[in-house]
């Protein structure tokens, strides 16, 4: 109802307006009228007519309907020049579009030459209207120019620099946005074609602005300069106008995004083909005779610069130039002014040295959805409206069921039909010409989904997005990130050779750290110059790392390719770490994933990949791949320890890990078959080393619970033998067995009760290898236990027997011989004589029965002396001799 | 056995509408109205400046029968209260599907509103919504279809005066919107008997060689548990005639504590328990708990949870607090604490013993057992699940 109620009412609070904007006393349901309703109106001087250019086409970027429009007009008036709304810089490449090896989605990148960081986007897709006027251009032969401000201009501001800058040019230039990005960006603050903000990231418009930015020049990603820049507080006094709100909203909109898809996207091609852009220079120059600027401060500057532009082209080629810009700056383009006014404004501007290059793009970039700031929502829709001869919402849908039974969802024409029927008069219902992007996903979750939002993200990803990846020919520039990697070869004297050949590095060292966190970084962006290699000189100390390194030509085209993930080897590392985080299929890549960011150094990473780690962690139900996970975790953890990283989030998701692995393990290891059990106790003993490990670092209480959780495996008849036995090796090692506990459990576990084979399962649980070393040797020095064995197994039946005799063949074959010989002389002896009885150590052969107090003395004075004693002490006699005894047999 | 398909269909009226039986004139005041009872003035006042063009048979164009189920002001000034609060979006997709001769489809877990939604529907389309078949395990075909009168049958023969037409019948003869509540509660062979119906909109009655085709305006709004999936799934061929509106849970924590205390107290009083003015915080707890288990993340969205296989619905979570009321009544001392609700909460998370005992206890050992101020809890959730 609240829309409702805003949608009577906005027509009113806007009263003052509603006279000079065409559309405004539209009534919802006849808004087709809003581009034609400028008929009325007093005629501006920014009307266009087809007889006598300059033409100014006011687009929005990314529009479909725009592009379309755009194609429409320039066939209308064919212009001896094209000018259009970006870098100058660009000019020399323009000729590129044409190329065979070009596909859109592709950007142009300009980047301060010896600063690739500082760096800035224009991208364009098949159905943005400056492509469109650069294609048709190109394939007419014609002169196509960027008017902008040159990007030397807008990059050359650093942070620092920027404060002073912006004053001198306009004096309340508290602009938000003049620390922000669009210090790199020229167009950050261009509210793009139906002046929309772009930055609507920042500042007010974040709640509907971001939602329609149709101009996203800035990639926020590839610039640094985001995190780094100081906030500014925000004044209240300096709100931006979101052109676009206020235009929706004299025409009974509540949603900017709707309206312009409304009025301009959704028409089909009209008579006149400049008709539209006239009404809407007309809405726009109502706009701005009242909001001025709208807070875009920056906006003069460049009006300025492209105000010179437009007067140097028609110069030279009189008046049939045709301007394709941001809807908003039609007014200014078209305002009287003076040259030297214009170059006033100019003067003194900071200036760079500035490289430009096409770099292929994606649709999921043009996307808000791959998580940047700025960009289209629906691309794939987009260009879909932009490629489809005509039913687009027909055609839509077929596409959506062709999705559909690819991915094997039954989808039959009739859905088809009864999709379309529901979207069509949805639109009608919400007052709309034609079904929109809302419309078409509320009839398909209707009708295909079963009202199920599920398989309506497939729909999303797939189609409102996309998968459409860009080619830009190899003639193209080179990308900053290749300069940054040969920048950074050249400081850590690194040289990309053919050959192969071995790098031995010391991480102590600085340079031979920053080698190490280059050459993962560049594996992290598949571009596998160095291999690891196992270190030649057999060191296992972790502040060493060996590499096998090989240049192969290829490598310079994945570094082309990786470009799009940022402009330096950190910032695309980082964005690409991002992103493998974010796809990665399951826990333990994302655990590997956290160590190799640490490996290469990429802090920015981190929390990403450990909040995605953790969400990952809550949903895996596997305690089995938590456990994997655990491990590689805690690696991380105590390597980021060695190179001082920042570990506290690692550590805080680990012991959260932990916890889980904790409720999870016990019902986790009932009912598994031989295999499972020991795969389960493989994971029991590495969460064990883990736990240790992680003791140190975590909240108290971790190892307590751990041995909890040991003592539930331990004593729990459900839970294999192999496991059980585990368990309680790992407590007795721990010393957290009760005096005589041990063997009471074995005794428990072999008595006749027990199944032969689950018997001989928690032996080798018990004393098999693992994390507690051989248990070979506790079996020598606990006699009671060797006895227990020794009595089951001569109690076990022949039959039986056989059974169990691989599984104990296996425990004990993994002994040394010296053990295995010991313990067969201690077998051969009678162990079980002793077993049940005294506690006295029983003796061994070659030994007494009791210790020679005599001989034992003698080598107390050397003892002491070791251990820098004074006096000795009768207990020592004792220790020392059971010291002995325990060296005697290895 | 005529009077027994006639109890039956009366009977199942009834019960859907939650009222007793009786619906003439010397009954003063129903329990509880029907909702165009109930709401005749503001249909009254909608009817009398709708201005748009209506679909046949409709008392209301589509507009305004979003209106009145969104709420809002007339342009007399009548103020329309909001039937259902929700996503705008699902209430206009609901109704297109009605205007596009589509049957409607309200899916959702119980206690979404689904029935509230589908008699509002109907009483604004059609103004009548006692157009309704109560779907249960031992719904006949009779009740879809039509039955016999068998006095009638027997003495006079086959004939249309010995013929007891189904509410759907009826509809379809009148041009009205049946109803159909619990659809994947009937058995699948008598909902097939949908399928004609819905597609070919005649209803032929071999006996007499006739049929009943269609008044357009006829229009059949369903309603379903989606959480009783597989008990009696639509056939993909009665699926496909349906168009489907999924019922989302409430969308804030306040929305959802609002409604629990709201109904704890309604029955707390109609069950004479001591109203405990102290158990805000705990119904505010109960919630919290059952809406993070049941989205899968924390209220601060920094942590996830598993989810279990239970449904952890509003009509579940206000069980738990009028249970925890009626124990700190008659065993404490009257005021809900958290040892009160524990047991409640733990019957209702943990459904399956194995799968769901893991879920829960995660949950308290990650969630609740460093959250502040609920230690309390934590103590006594403890205590019930070891």
């Amino acid at each position: 109802m609240n829309g409702l109620a805003e949608a009577a009412s906005g027509g009113e609070r806007v009263n003052g307006l509603a006279e000079a904007v065409p559309g405004a006393r539209a009534r919802p349901t006849d808004r087709g009228a809003a581009l034609h309703g400028g008929e009325g109106g007093a005629p501006q001087d920014t009307r266009t007519e087809p007889a006598v250019g300059p033409w100014l086409l006011g687009v929005r970027h990314h529009g479909p309907g725009s592009a379309r429009a755009v194609r429409e007009a320039l066939d209308a008036c064919t212009p001896s020049v094209v000018l259009i709304e970006g870098p100058p810089e660009a000019d020399g490449l323009v000729e590129l579009a044409g190329d065979e090896g070009m596909r859109p989605p592709v950007a142009l990148l300009a980047h301060v030459t010896d600063d690739p960081a500082r760096s800035a986007f224009w991208p364009l897709a098949e159905f943005s209207p400056e492509w469109v006027a650069i294609r048709w251009a190109v394939e007419r032969g014609i002169p196509a120019r960027f008017i902008d401000l040159p990007a030397a201009h807008s990059l050359a501001q650093d942070p620092d620099r920027e404060r002073d800058f912006a004053p001198a040019t306009d004096p309340d230039a508290t602009d938000p946005d003049a620390t922000d990005p669009d210090a790199t960006d020229p167009d950050a603050t261009d509210p793009d074609a139906t002046g929309t903000d772009v930055a609507g990231t920042d500042a007010t418009g974040a709640a509907t602005g971001a939602d329609r930015d149709v101009d996203h020049h800035l990639d926020p990603a590839a610039d640094p300069h985001r995190d780094t820049a100081p906030q500014e507080p925000r004044t209240g006094d300096h709100l931006r106008i979101d052109p676009l709100a206020v235009l929706a909203e004299t025409a009974g909109y509540d949603d900017p995004e709707r309206w312009w898809e409304d009025v301009v996207e959704h028409r089909g091609s009209a008579d006149d083909a400049l008709a539209p852009f006239a009404a809407l220079a007309e809405a726009m120059g109502a706009l701005r005779e009242r909001y001025g600027d709208g807070g875009h401060a920056r906006d003069a500057v460049r009006e300025a610069y492209m105000r010179l532009q437009l007067r140097a082209a028609r110069k030279e080629f009189g008046d049939a130039v045709a301007v394709v810009c941001g809807a908003w700056h039609v007014p200014a383009l078209a305002a009287r002014s003076t040259v030297s006014a214009d170059r006033a404004l100019l003067k003194g501007l900071p200036k760079a040295k500035v490289d430009m290059t096409w770099v292929p793009w994606t649709h999921r970039r043009l996307s808000r959805a791959s998580g940047y700031g700025a960009g289209i929502a629906s691309p794939g829709w987009y260009a879909h409206l932009f490629q489809a001869p005509d039913r687009p919402v027909e055609r839509w849908l077929t596409k959506v069921a062709g999705l559909f039974r690819d991915e094997d969802r039954t989808v039959s024409s009739a859905h088809v039909i009864e999709a379309v029927r529901l979207a069509e008069t949805l639109a009608v219902l919400r007052g709309r010409p034609l079904a929109g992007l809302s419309e078409t996903m509320d009839a398909i979750r209707a009708v295909m989904c079963e009202g199920s939002d599920v398989p309506l993200a497939l729909v999303h990803d797939r189609l409102v997005v996309g998968d459409v990846l860009g080619e830009v020919p190899p003639s193209a520039p080179a990308v900053p990130l290749q300069r940054d990697l040969t920048r950074t070869q050249r400081g850590l004297r690194l040289k990309p050779e053919a050959a192969e050949r071995e790098l031995e590095l010391d991480l102590r060292k600085d340079t031979d750290a920053a080698r190490s966190r280059l050459l993962h970084r560049l594996r992290l962006l598949r571009v596998d110059w160095g291999e690891p290699a196992a270190a030649s000189r057999g060191s296992t100390g972790t502040f060493r790392e060996s590499w096998r390194l090989r240049w192969e030509p290829e490598l310079a085209v994945r570094v082309a390719e990786a470009g799009i993930w940022g402009t330096t080897v950190l910032a695309a590392a980082t964005a690409k770490a991002e992103s493998d985080a974010i796809g990665a299929p399951a826990l333990s890549d994302v655990t590997a994933l956290a160590e190799r960011c640490l490996l290469a150094g990429l802090p920015d990473a981190l929390p990403t990949v450990m909040s995605v780690l953790a969400d990952r962690a809550a949903l895996d139900a596997d305690v089995g791949h938590l456990a994997q996970a655990l491990p590689a975790l805690v690696r991380a953890l105590r390597y980021g320890d060695v190179r001082g990283t920042e570990t506290g989030a690692l550590a805080e998701v680990a012991a959260g890990l932990a916890a889980r692995v904790f409720v999870g393990l016990p019902p986790a290891c009932a009912s598994l078959d031989a295999e499972g059990a020991a795969q389960m106790r493989g994971h029991v003993d590495a969460v064990h080393t883990a736990v240790g490990l992680l003791a140190d670092v975590s909240p108290p209480g971790l190892r307590g619970r751990w041995q909890a959780v040991l003592r539930i495996l331990g004593a729990r008849d459900t839970v294999p033998g192999e496991v059980r036995g585990r368990a309680v090796r790992l407590l007795l090692d721990e010393g957290e067995l009760r005096e005589g506990e041990a063997a009471r459990l074995m005794g428990l576990a072999l008595s006749p009760g027990t199944a032969p084979a689950d018997a001989a399962a928690w032996v080798e649980g018990f004393v098999g290898g693992g994390a507690g070393g051989s248990g070979g040797m506790l079996l020598l020095h606990d006699e009671r236990l060797l006895g227990l064995l020794d009595a089951w197994l001569t109690g076990v039946s022949a039959e039986a027997f056989t059974d169990v005799l691989p599984l104990l063949r296996r425990t004990f074959s993994a002994y040394e011989t010296g053990v295995r010989r010991t313990l067969g002389e201690l077998v051969r002896r009678g162990p079980g004589a002793t077993a049940g009885g005294v506690m006295a150590p029983a003796a061994i052969p070659g030994f007494a029965a009791e210790p020679d107090r005599e001989r034992a003395e003698a080598v107390l004075p050397v003892l002491h002396l070791i251990l820098g004693l004074d006096t000795p002490r009768a207990a020592q006699v004792d220790n020392d001799h059971d010291h002995d005894r325990a060296e005697a047999p290895v | 056995m005529t009077v027994s398909v006639n109890t039956a269909v009366n009977g199942s009226q009834s019960e859907a509408a939650g009222e007793p039986t009786v619906r003439s004139a010397e009954s003063a005041v129903a329990l509880r109205p029907h909702a165009e009872d109930a709401f005749a003035a503001e249909l009254e006042a909608l009817v009398a400046t709708d201005d748009r063009p209506r679909p046949a048979r409709w008392r209301l164009s589509p507009w305004a029968v979003a209106t009145y189920l969104l709420g809002g002001t007339l342009p007399d000034g009548t103020v329309i209260t909001p039937k259902y609060v929700g996503p705008r979006r699902l209430v206009e997709v609901a109704v297109t599907t009605l205007a596009t001769d589509r049957a409607l489809l309200l899916l959702g877990v119980p206690g979404t509103a689904k029935t509230w939604v589908s008699e509002h529907l109907a009483a604004a389309v059609s103004g009548d919504s006692t157009l309704l078949v109560q779907g249960t395990a031992g719904t006949p075909e009779e009740a879809i279809r039509y039955g016999w009168n068998y006095a009638q049958l027997l003495a006079h023969g086959p004939s249309r005066d010995a013929l007891v037409p189904s509410p759907v019948m009826r509809a379809m003869a009148d041009g009205m919107t049946a109803r159909v509540e619990e659809l994947t509660r009937i058995p699948a062979d008598v909902q097939d008997s949908l399928i004609t119906i819905l597609s070919e909109k005649t209803l032929p009655i071999p006996e007499l060689g006739e049929e009943v085709q269609a008044v357009r305006g006829f229009n059949v709004i369903a309603t379903a548990n989606d959480r009783d999936r597989g008990v009696n799934d639509l056939s993909s061929a009665l699926r496909r005639r349906f168009n489907t509106v999924v019922l989302p849970l409430p969308e804030s924590v306040e929305v959802e504590v609002d409604i629990v205390s709201r109904r704890v107290d309604q029955l707390g009083r109609s069950l004479d328990l001591p109203a405990g003015p102290d158990g805000i915080d705990e119904i505010r707890r109960v919630v919290t708990v059952f809406r993070e288990l049941r989205d899968g993340v924390t209220a601060d969205g920094r942590t996830k949870v598993k989810s279990p296989s239970g449904t952890l619905s509003t009509a579940e979570a206000i069980s738990v607090v009028t249970n925890g009321l009626a124990l700190s009544a008659h065993f404490g001392d009257g005021v809900l604490r958290p040892a009160d609700v524990a047991a409640g909460i733990l019957g209702a998370v943990v459904r399956d013993p194995a799968a769901d005992r893991v879920v829960w206890q995660e949950y308290l050992e990650a969630v609740v057992r460093e959250r502040e101020g609920w230690q309390d809890f934590y103590r006594a959730c403890r205590e019930v699940s070891a």
